[in-house]
């Protein structure tokens, strides 16, 4: 461990490796996270099997560019339209009789949906894992010390495309200043003539195809397989219970914090760290909260 | 009175949980054998290659007639139940196929792990166990009489590199005191072990370890160990982790341009590297327990060709190459199948004796059991990818193609 | 809240009888009844915090792991073995124990396992009960993911090698004693799964169990009226993971191999079978959870094996199934269905609406 802190110090261009590699794996957890956010803050559903809709999409992308030849990058779109239509569906089969549940129904309904589509995507295309090859090769500066996928600046900038494209859909479009007004008060957009039940549809497949865009990337900077949907949901959630619900910009200041907080203790604890940070990272979040509320709240001991 | 309704309906669940009787370990003219194998869950990548091999085997057995104990002649059949790469279900399951299905002679689960807490249950009921994917040493110290493994067992895997290694920098002058390694193991039963095998040899030829990661089993980005990598340059970078680390591996060792003259990894052919990464994995040097170059051969599959040859023809998948899992998988079923005719008998004890006094070859190797379960008679070769093939580089005796050293610098 | 009467007797009879009778009657069935006796074990302390107090736990499956490590530890050392060094070797030490040395390590590591689990349980309480709703769920879901990790990365217990235990004495040599190991554990799981219930059962009549349905209903109100809810749920929990402690323990002696990840912390097996289980009987209910895991544990060990992989997709129905068409559980449903026949009296049909379930 000391060894590590030691190479950092000495030879700081590897800190750069770390940083830019960091910032860009943390914006694509931005995006998952982003969508947790909307269907948490939207609907009061706690989706756990965020992670499972990641890793879909990327499977669907590896599926889609291996058997057309198509570049994964270019799949994205058609893998968004894909993942709408599927959180429509599911939407419709059990979380319209979630919405209104209380708290722990859509956390255990999640889960259950989260092992179907684990097992589902294991049967479906094998445990092997998979990477999408976007074929471009990696970007070498500072004479080689640092070389970084090329794919990881493109999906850096992708998420910033796409997290624009959510925030001005949101505020211009009709569809999003009804899921805003729903997310304020239900009742009252309800009285107001919207249709609650299909903003509800909305903002879950929105949030399934933002996840799937999220998958394409994850397939093509890292590695997918069926199983490795958990950490993707741990991390939105960690991210989200961070910044708040309905916080953009916190949302995309955690996930980067937390691409970079992970690379830095994969280097300095050694990689077996990895997972156990982003964890021990979310029970320290909710610790710091829960201080922060009890200093208001005031009870019995 | 419907609580009580309820409790006797419980009750009748429970009985009829008992109907389903033991069958008899052998069938009118079936040998059943039994395997807890890991379909699902984190080692499924390997549990169903080798679920083909021990197919694929018992399917040749049939086709040639079966096996003749007593002047009759019996087919083999294999029930497998999903053990989800968890050690606790596979030794429920142990339980169940030996106390319910009435198994008598097991096939083993993949992995380290699994092995381990399958190991105790066979023991107990008495029950010979022949594995072909457990390859701890741990297992092998417990005075285990039922267990028996046709592979090499696990400090075997890499030790041939570290020579390699130590040799070539003794060619090119330099002390191999000098070797800085630099070691990735997941952590896992399995891993750990060959890891630790690894830790004596270099410390045999007084190498310094200068990394020395665990992998978490959610391996999906090891960019931080890697960076490490570069900046503490070693000579000799060797990596474990079942199939995922080495897809992993293959894959961001290629991005990352990482340029250590020698890396060595295992379970290359079953995380089919040559095939995803072909430019990252140029040079890479791969464990494995056989290569279908060998010049092994028996009756029923013929030459180790041979049998790569047919597994390809059968099973979709595999056309960068059969992983060696599979290899020794079919070759645990010939050792039962060889052990059911010498033993002539259906009694565990006397199949149990066959298997301990085993000396046969197959195409897989030699197979020839220690006291302890072992096997001693085959020994582990190492691959170099060559121009996208698996070459034996060590050790000598089998060595078809001259190590490249160093590895030429993967992609661009 | 069941009242006693002959109704309940008799099933007190009939499951302790059934569970007396089986591993003679069925003795190709010990370990699974054996684990269906952990599994109602499961069932039961999840309840306690789940059903009664309103405290949804994703991650009671940490004590369950907690208690299984602790047991380990203890029996290796009472074995008169270096822990570090045991673990060490993978395994790989031939262990030599004598017979006493196995059952004193046993019991004391049992033992300590239930006091440990006790300690860890109200030091958690301290850090999370302020948290509420889902918060709660998922904090304590980081809880079990966290030690899994943590515990992997512990070289002294063997890290993600696991550590092999001592076996049952006798039993690795002769195979003559199979059935004496799997009776004696069978007895023990039996034996902490009836004491579980009947403590719990006892704990539910007192002004305890009042006052954490108290807190399930309303909380804010629960501390409005001077009821110190903090004190109640560190309670509450510590004797949900004493008995959780010790099933660890028993379990992890059953399988003789232990690791951190898949047999200690299973999270999503076992962690999520018990809530699985609680709210498939009817969770706020004395015999719902049991009911549960009875039914839980009798489709998942008559069809699991025969699905091959499929079974994971048949549990995740299961789940949604029950969590969003069927939330009262089977004892719920009855509650709402056959009133009088729970002691609870209705007066007119409307008031039995919702005089079940527990949200």
């Amino acid at each position: 461990m000391w060894g590590s802190i030691e190479v950092l110090l000495s030879l700081p261009a590897y800190n750069v490796g770390l940083i830019l590699n960091g910032l860009c794996v943390g914006a694509v957890f931005a995006l998952a996270a982003y969508g947790l956010a909307l269907v948490w803050g939207v609907m009061n559903v706690k989706n756990l099997a965020q992670g499972e809709f990641v890793i879909m999409g990327g499977y669907l992308a590896w599926y889609i560019a291996k058997t057309t030849g198509m570049n994964p990058l270019l799949t994205l779109p058609i893998v968004a339209v894909l993942m709408f239509v599927f959180g429509w569906a599911i939407y419709v089969l059990m979380i319209r009789r979630v919405v209104d549940k209380d708290l722990f129904t859509s956390l255990l309904a999640t889960f259950g949906l989260a092992i179907v589509m684990q097992q589902a995507l294991n049967l479906a295309f094998g445990p092997e894992v998979q990477v999408a090859q976007f074929g471009r090769g990696s970007v070498s500066m500072m004479g080689g010390i640092v070389s970084i996928l090329e794919i990881k600046f493109w999906a850096f900038g992708m998420c910033i495309l796409l997290a624009g494209a959510v925030v001005a859909f949101m505020k211009f479009s009709r569809m999003g200043q009804a899921i805003r007004a729903t997310s304020q008060d239900a009742r009252a957009a309800r009285v107001m003539g919207i249709n609650t039940d299909r903003v509800y549809a909305f903002t879950y497949a929105l949030n399934s195809a933002i996840c799937g865009a999220a998958g394409v990337l994850v397939a093509m900077i890292m590695v997918i397989q069926p199983y490795y949907g958990v950490t993707h949901s741990v991390r939105s959630f960690v991210i989200v219970t961070a910044a708040g619900i309905g916080n953009l910009p916190g949302v995309i200041m955690s996930a980067l914090g937390l691409g970079v907080i992970e690379q830095y203790s994969g280097f300095v604890l050694g990689a077996e760290f990895q997972v156990a940070t982003v964890v021990v990272m979310l029970l320290l979040v909710l610790i710091w909260r829960q201080y922060q509320a009890s200093r208001i709240r005031q009870v019995v001991r | 009175m419907l609580l009580r309704k309820l409790g006797f309906s419980v009750a009748a669940a429970a009985l009829s949980m008992s109907v389903t009787t033991a069958q008899a370990k052998v069938e009118g003219d079936t040998i059943i054998l039994g395997s807890a194998i890991s379909l699902t869950g984190k080692y499924s990548t390997n549990g169903i290659h080798t679920q083909n091999g021990y197919e694929l085997a018992a399917k040749l057995i049939n086709d040639g007639g079966g096996v003749t104990v007593d002047g009759k002649k019996y087919k083999i059949k294999i029930e497998y139940y999903d053990d989800e790469s968890t050690p606790a279900r596979g030794a429920q399951l142990a339980e169940r196929l030996i106390q319910q299905d009435g198994v008598e002679y097991m096939l083993g689960p993949y992995s380290s792990g699994l092995t381990k807490a399958i190991a105790p249950v066979t023991e107990k009921y008495g029950v010979p166990m022949v594995e072909a994917e457990g390859a701890s040493r741990s297992l092998f110290t417990q005075g285990y009489r039922y267990l028996f493994a046709v592979l090499s067992t696990s400090e075997q895997y890499l030790a041939s590199a570290i020579d390699l290694a130590a040799e070539q920098a003794k060619s090119t002058g330099k002390d191999p005191a000098e070797l800085k390694v630099a070691l990735a193991f997941e952590n896992d039963p399995f891993s750990q072990d060959v890891r630790a095998g690894v830790m004596e040899d270099a410390a045999k030829h007084g190498m310094q370890i200068v990394i020395d990661e665990n992998l978490p089993r959610d391996l999906s980005d090891m960019t931080p160990t890697l960076i490490k990598v570069k900046a503490l340059k070693p000579d000799l970078l060797i990596i474990s982790g079942h199939s995922k680390g080495a897809a992993t591996a293959a894959r961001q060792i290629g991005e990352m341009a990482i340029e250590v003259p020698m890396i060595a990894l295992t379970h290359c052919d079953a995380a089919k590297v040559t095939e995803k990464f072909p430019e990252a994995s140029e040079g890479f040097l791969c464990a494995t327990q056989w290569s279908p170059t060998l010049t092994y051969s028996d009756d029923l599959f013929g030459s180790a060709a041979d049998f790569e040859k047919l597994f390809k023809e059968t099973y979709e998948g595999y056309d960068a190459g059969v992983p060696y899992q599979s290899a020794q998988a079919a070759a645990a079923v010939m050792v039962f199948a060889d052990a059911f005719e010498r033993a002539n008998s259906f009694d565990k004890d006397k199949v149990r004796d066959a298997l301990s006094a085993t000396d046969m070859m197959t195409f897989y190797g030699g197979i020839k059991f220690a006291e302890a379960g072992n096997n001693i008679a085959k020994p582990m070769v190492l691959w170099q990818i060559q121009d996208n093939q698996y070459q034996v580089v060590a050790p000598p005796k089998w060595a078809s193609h001259k190590l490249v050293w160093p590895r030429q610098a993967a992609g661009n | 809240m069941i009242a006693t009467n002959t109704n309940e007797r008799l099933l007190q009879i009939a499951v302790l009888a059934f569970g007396l009778i089986a591993p003679f009657l069925f003795p190709a069935y010990i370990q699974q009844i054996a684990l269906l006796w952990i599994m109602i074990l499961f069932a039961l302390t999840w309840d306690t915090m789940g059903g009664q107090m309103g405290y949804n736990s994703l991650g009671n499956i940490f004590f369950f792991g907690a208690g299984m490590y602790i047991c380990a530890v203890v029996q290796i050392i009472v074995g008169g073995y270096d822990v570090g060094e045991y673990t060490a070797a993978f395994g790989a030490i031939k262990v030599d124990i004598t017979d006493t040395q196995y059952f004193t390590g046993l019991f004391i590591g049992l033992a300590a396992a239930a006091v440990g689990c006790v300690f860890l349980s109200i030091i958690l309480g301290f850090f999370f009960f302020g948290l509420r709703g889902p918060y709660f769920a998922i904090g304590t879901l980081g809880i079990a993911l966290a030690a899994g990790e943590l515990i992997g990365a512990w070289r002294w217990v063997g890290g993600g090698s696991g550590i092999s235990l001592p076996l049952y004495p006798g039993s690795d040599i002769f195979p003559g004693s199979a059935d004496e190991e799997g009776l004696f554990f069978y007895f023990l799981c039996m034996a902490s799964a009836v004491a579980t219930f009947l403590f719990f059962r006892w704990l539910y009549k007192t002004r305890f169990g009042l006052a954490l349905n108290a807190i399930r209903d309303d909380e804010e109100k629960a501390e409005g009226m001077g009821i110190h809810t903090m004190r109640y749920k560190t309670v509450a929990w510590a004797c949900s993971s004493f008995f959780l402690g010790i099933s660890g323990g028993l379990h992890g002696n059953i399988v003789h191999f232990i690791e951190p990840l898949e047999v200690a912390f299973p999270t999503i097996t076992f962690g999520i079978f018990m809530v699985a289980m609680s709210l498939l009987g009817g969770k706020g209910t004395l015999w719902g959870p049991i009911l549960g895991a009875v039914l839980f544990h009798v489709i998942k060990e008559v069809t699991w094996t025969h699905l091959l992989g499929w079974q994971w997709v048949a549990l995740g129905l299961i789940i949604i199934v029950n969590v969003v068409y069927f939330q009262q559980g089977i004892v719920g449903w009855l509650m709402e269905r056959f009133p009088e026949r729970f002691g609870i009296r209705v007066e007119t049909d409307a008031t039995a609406q919702g005089k079940g379930g527990a949200d």
